[in-house]
Formats: C-alpha cells, structure tokens, sequence
C-alpha cells in the first residue's frame, strides 16, 4: 500500500476540494515547487488513491428536483443471476449509483428525478421491471455532507 | 435556462471531467471563446460547482464501507441538529444524507478492517445522542459511481 506523508494528505483534501487548481497554485499552498507538485499528484493517480474527477453540478438548478435512496431487496435469489440485475440497474440513465450490499437489502441505488411524478415514472417502469426486483424502499434526500475522511 | 449547446458542453465534461476548455470546446463542436463564455456562465450561476478528485478509500488501507440507517427519537425538538454536529466529528464518517422516509438519517462509515469497525461502531456510533434505531448495511461492491446526471 502507499505511504502518504502529511504534504500528500494536505495534497488530497485540496484535490477533493477543487481538482481544477494547477500544480503551481497547489504547490504554493504546500510550500511546493510546481514540478514537485505535480509528481505527487501523479504517484496519487498512479497507486489508485485518486480514482477519478467527478464534474460537481447543481443537480436542482439542472431540474433534477428529486434524489431518492432506493434499497432494493431480490425477489429470488439464486434463480436471477446478479450479473444481469446488475447489467440492467446500471444501464437506467437515471440511476447515479449502484451498490451491493449485505444486510436488510441487496442493492444501494441514488436515483434522480425531476419531481416526484417523474420519480414514480422511473421507479415503476424502470426499477420494479427489472429482472429479479423485489421489495423496494425509498427514502427521498433531503439534505447531504460530504467529509474528506480520516486524512 | 440552459440550451442544448450548455448541456451538450455539460454532458462531455461530465464523461470526462479532466478534459480541458480546448478539449471539451472540440468534442461540443464549438469555438473555445464560445465554450469557454458559456461555462463560465454556468460556474457564476453555481450550476457548475467545480470538479473533485474522487478517493478511493479501499488503495488508502480502508478495506470495510458500512451504510448505516438511522432513526432518530424524535421526541427530543433537536435531536437531528444535535445528531448531526457531533456525527461531524467522528473522522471516519465520510457521508452524511437526511431523509424523507423510514430512516431519518444515514452515515457512510469506513473501518480499515472489522476489528476497526467495531471500535468505531462502539466507541463513536453508538455513542452519539438521540439514536432510536440502527440498521447497518455492508458494503460489498460499487457497480456504478459516476454519479452523472442524465441531461
């Protein structure tokens, strides 16, 4: 695994706070020459610790005025093979994100909407027809915080 | 409201958040001061909120991911604002969501292995006030994180 000194740490909070800054203006906060900047971020991207960008939008303001937490329990495991479950759910354009957990459900969807019509739209005709779906809970978003974590 | 050229730019950025303005003005097919004009418009109205290095918790050594559904006795007026601060401090509570639903409330928590877990279930979870009921789900894959927003 890699080893991260406190500079990487700092490195990493400012990244998850705004990936656009340049080396240069990164490496200044840090005490950083430009170059050296830059090869941290690099090993950062190389070991796997940042795994990607994530372009951060107003989703309201784009007129997606709904987020709902769906836990989605398997009708019958065993018989419907995950992989196709899986294929499908990751497929509907309005689902952000699909996990697989254990416990009370199978599967953690983030789902968007326009409002809460368009919400039981999708939830019926996408969610409750896929290959295997049993019981569904929702739970709608009402606020969310993000924390950068035990860095 | 947007036109189709500020989602077309919005939907290539989103695909690829790395991209530059030349790049992303190229894949949109238009010019760079018209590219860069109309996010610029977007970042001052707050649509476009930034970009964000994306952590991968499992290449820094945290092996376990637990959602934890929470409910809340509400027979105490504060008990969510009194909740909320304090979950604030535990470091390696990474997501914070409230709800409209049957839980009030979940937390993302990550452990670098069980053991790890336990001790922050124990010490820090359970010991947060107003705390009705728990629910915990295990984390066992991420199938779709891209978080994209279907425009």
């Amino acid at each position: 695994m890699i080893d991260l000194d406190d500079i990487d740490r700092h490195l990493i909070v400012a990244l998850v706070e705004d990936a656009s800054q340049s080396a240069g203006v990164l490496g200044k906060q840090l005490g950083l020459s430009q170059p050296a900047t830059w090869r941290r971020i690099r090993r950062l991207d190389a070991a796997g610790v940042l795994k990607g960008r994530r372009l951060k939008l107003d989703a309201a303001q784009l007129g997606f005025g709904v987020t709902v937490f769906l836990g989605v329990k398997l009708a019958t495991k065993g018989r419907v093979s995950l992989e196709d479950f899986e294929r499908a759910v990751a497929a509907i354009p309005e689902v952000q994100t699909v996990e697989h957990v254990l416990g009370l459900y199978d599967y953690r969807l983030r789902v968007v909407a326009r409002d809460l019509p368009d919400f039981e739209r999708v939830l019926r005709r996408r969610i409750m027809t896929l290959p295997g779906a049993g019981e569904v809970e929702a739970n709608v978003l009402l606020s969310e915080e993000r924390f950068s974590g035990p860095l | 409201m947007l036109d189709d050229a500020d989602r077309r730019l919005l939907r290539y950025w989103q695909a690829e958040p790395t991209l530059t303005m030349v790049e992303l003005a190229a894949r949109a097919g238009m010019t760079h001061g018209k590219a860069a004009r109309r996010v610029a418009r977007m970042q001052e109205r707050g649509i476009v909120q930034g970009v964000a290095a994306v952590v991968d918790w499992a290449a820094l050594g945290y092996a376990v991911e637990v959602s934890l559904r929470i409910t809340l006795d509400k027979t105490q007026g504060n008990a969510f604002d009194v909740f909320m601060a304090q979950a604030r401090h535990v470091p390696e509570v990474i997501e914070m969501q409230t709800f409209l639903g049957r839980v009030d409330l979940r937390l993302s928590i990550i452990a670098r292995d069980m053991a790890h877990y336990q001790t922050i279930y124990r010490e820090r979870i359970l010991t947060l006030p107003h705390i009705a009921d728990i629910e915990a789900l295990m984390h066992v894959a991420r199938i779709k994180s891209d978080e994209v927003l279907p425009l």
